[in-house]
């Protein structure tokens, strides 16, 4: 069953068009990628399904029942985590009271929200920062910071913008194995998007080609990277 | 309860706590009757920017119109009691309920309609301004010509009817003062106070984390209101006269959030070293013209004026982050809350 269906999603701003009839599922327990140019659509995708922006047309579905019209934090709450592609610390206050914020979406005590915030930074590998200032952080640190609070508030489904980008090789390979790690363990669904194809291609199961607001090819990372609409309007010739 | 209290309290700031509270306790016994005034005027401004600061210093909205709060505080508890011989500890219930729903108007026009920020603000000194010239022609509590409580010499001080000494009006600024502090602490280290400063610090991540950021937002402008009304019954029964031009006026809104801003906005000891500072030098700085036998009208504006300039220019943070440090009592949380 999709634990995520989006069902002909239109959304325009002062007349033009940033997303335009899109539909996709992300069935329980996949990871899907969703790809494309810039300005294609993608942000604005997952700011509809997150609630920041309520759908002209069309609908959004979780878990079967409807969510576009709720607001943002209605969503978290419902079980959809989400980051942001510019990342938004809370700048002021230390890497560990970013993540117990969060953590307090699911748990009903502080102390219980801070052993949780604790466990999702060991994981992330921010533990060794858990009393810096969140400012303190370089921009990469800050991409994990941002899972980490999206992942602390016990999310069914987490939205990813963006969270390889800037990040070495070797921290996105380690990135790349938490996702996956966690998809296995805990059955985490996730929908991402995403520009580093390396990362793209080896964590989908399923990726949605953007194309101005449509989309233009959906399948398997094989399937799609062959796509002759893909290759002219995103991936180029050359890609392959 | 008490030892979650003072969980991660570093000792050493505990004890100088506990030093300043029995300073503060045992000065009656020591000071004159002025400078039993300077302290408890030192209070009320501790305590009132406490109550502005989980406004501002928590959940980042910037209210200049505090001045409301204090004056239908006052006004509640004191047209009850002079009308109806009222007890201000009931009337006291009148203010803060009356307060918390004026507060609640003001969050509820400005977060429903998104509202924010400097908008917020003007919005907050208009309800003060109608209040201000709303009150002018309040017959009930005679208008602009001013509204005063009987005053004679009371022999025994009279709790019950707050009529009495300044000493148990300064005892009494100090416990709210006290609790305020203690509640302030509490609420920073609670779900609310977690919410605050991620509101606070970021809106828009704060609502995508789960928080519901149009109620946190209200509960700390009713919260603050509440607690800043119960400052405008002392200063009714203290002063024993209410004039809407003083009590309203924007420069008591000004006033009142000086000392958190130069104390530190957003830290628990802010407000109250901010108050100490700005009070102390400024009856010391009119002491000393006094003595000179100047008279400047309105060298105390410009005073705060030059203090907030120099604050804000080498310590844009206030000056308890530095102090703290300096105090040895800096704990690794960068938000200077300790």
């Amino acid at each position: 069953m999709a634990r995520l269906e989006v069902r002909n999603m239109s959304k325009s701003f002062s007349g033009l068009r940033a997303v335009q009839d899109v539909s996709f599922d992300v069935p329980q327990g996949e990871i899907v990628g969703l790809i494309g140019p810039n300005g294609a659509g993608k942000t604005t995708c997952f700011n509809l399904i997150a609630g920041v922006y309520r759908p002209d047309q069309g609908e959004v579905l979780f878990d079967g029942k409807r969510i576009d019209g709720l607001r943002p934090d209605e969503i978290c709450r419902a079980g959809i985590g989400r980051t942001f592609q510019i990342v938004k610390p809370f700048a002021g206050l230390s890497v560990l009271e970013n993540v117990i914020v969060g953590a307090l979406n699911a748990k009903s005590s502080v102390i219980q929200a801070r052993t949780e915030a604790e466990d999702v930074l060991r994981k992330l590998g921010l533990w060794n920062k858990r009393d810096q200032a969140a400012s303190a952080l370089t921009l990469p640190e800050r991409k994990r910071l941002e899972v980490a609070r999206a992942l602390a508030t016990g999310p069914s489904i987490l939205l990813l913008d963006e969270v390889m980008a800037g990040l070495r090789p070797t921290e996105m390979d380690t990135m790349v194995a938490l996702f996956r790690d966690l998809n296995a363990k805990t059955g985490l669904t996730i929908l991402l998007i995403e520009h580093v194809m390396r990362a793209v291609m080896t964590l989908s199961k399923k990726i949605v080609v953007l194309h101005h607001g449509e989309i233009i090819a959906s399948g398997t990372p094989a399937e799609v990277s062959r796509d002759p609409a893909v290759l002219e309007s995103y991936l180029g010739e050359e890609a392959l | 309860m008490i030892r979650h209290l003072l969980d991660g309290v570093p000792s050493r700031g505990l004890a100088m706590l506990a030093i300043l509270l029995v300073l503060l306790l045992i000065a009656p016994y020591f000071v004159g009757g002025y400078l039993l005034t300077v302290l408890f005027l030192i209070l009320y401004f501790a305590y009132v920017g406490q109550a502005w600061n989980i406004m501002m210093g928590f959940a980042g909205q910037l209210s200049l119109g505090h001045s409301l709060y204090v004056g239908l505080g006052a006004y509640a508890a004191a047209a009850l009691y002079v009308h109806f011989g009222v007890s201000p500890w009931v009337g006291l219930f009148a203010s803060v309920v009356i307060s918390a729903l004026a507060g609640a108007v003001i969050g509820f026009l400005a977060f429903r309609f998104g509202v924010g920020g400097v908008y917020f603000a003007i919005l907050t000194i208009a309800f003060a301004e109608f209040a201000r010239i709303g009150f002018d022609h309040f017959t009930w509590v005679h208008g602009s010509s001013g509204f005063f409580l009987p005053v004679s010499n009371y022999t025994q001080n009279d709790l019950w009817n707050l009529r009495g000494s300044p000493v148990m009006f300064y005892y009494l600024m100090l416990a709210l003062t006290v609790i305020a502090f203690i509640l302030c602490h509490v609420l920073l280290r609670s779900r609310a106070g977690y919410y605050w400063l991620a509101i606070r610090e970021s809106p828009e991540a704060a609502q995508a984390l789960g928080i519901n950021i149009f109620k946190y937002k209200m509960y700390a402008v009713v919260l603050s209101a509440a607690m800043t009304s119960l400052a405008g019954v002392i200063f009714a029964f203290f002063y024993n006269n209410l004039f809407p031009e003083q009590i309203f006026h924007i420069s008591r809104s000004i006033e009142l959030i000086l000392g958190p801003i130069i104390g530190g906005v957003g830290t628990l000891f802010g407000p109250i070293v901010g108050a100490f500072l700005l009070t102390a030098l400024a009856e010391g700085m009119r002491e000393i013209m006094l003595q000179l036998g100047v008279e400047l009208p309105g060298v105390k504006q410009v005073f705060y004026g030059v203090c907030l300039l120099v604050v804000v220019m080498f310590l844009p943070d206030g000056v308890w982050p530095p102090l703290s440090r300096l105090l040895g009592l800096d704990q690794k949380t960068p938000d200077g809350e300790s």
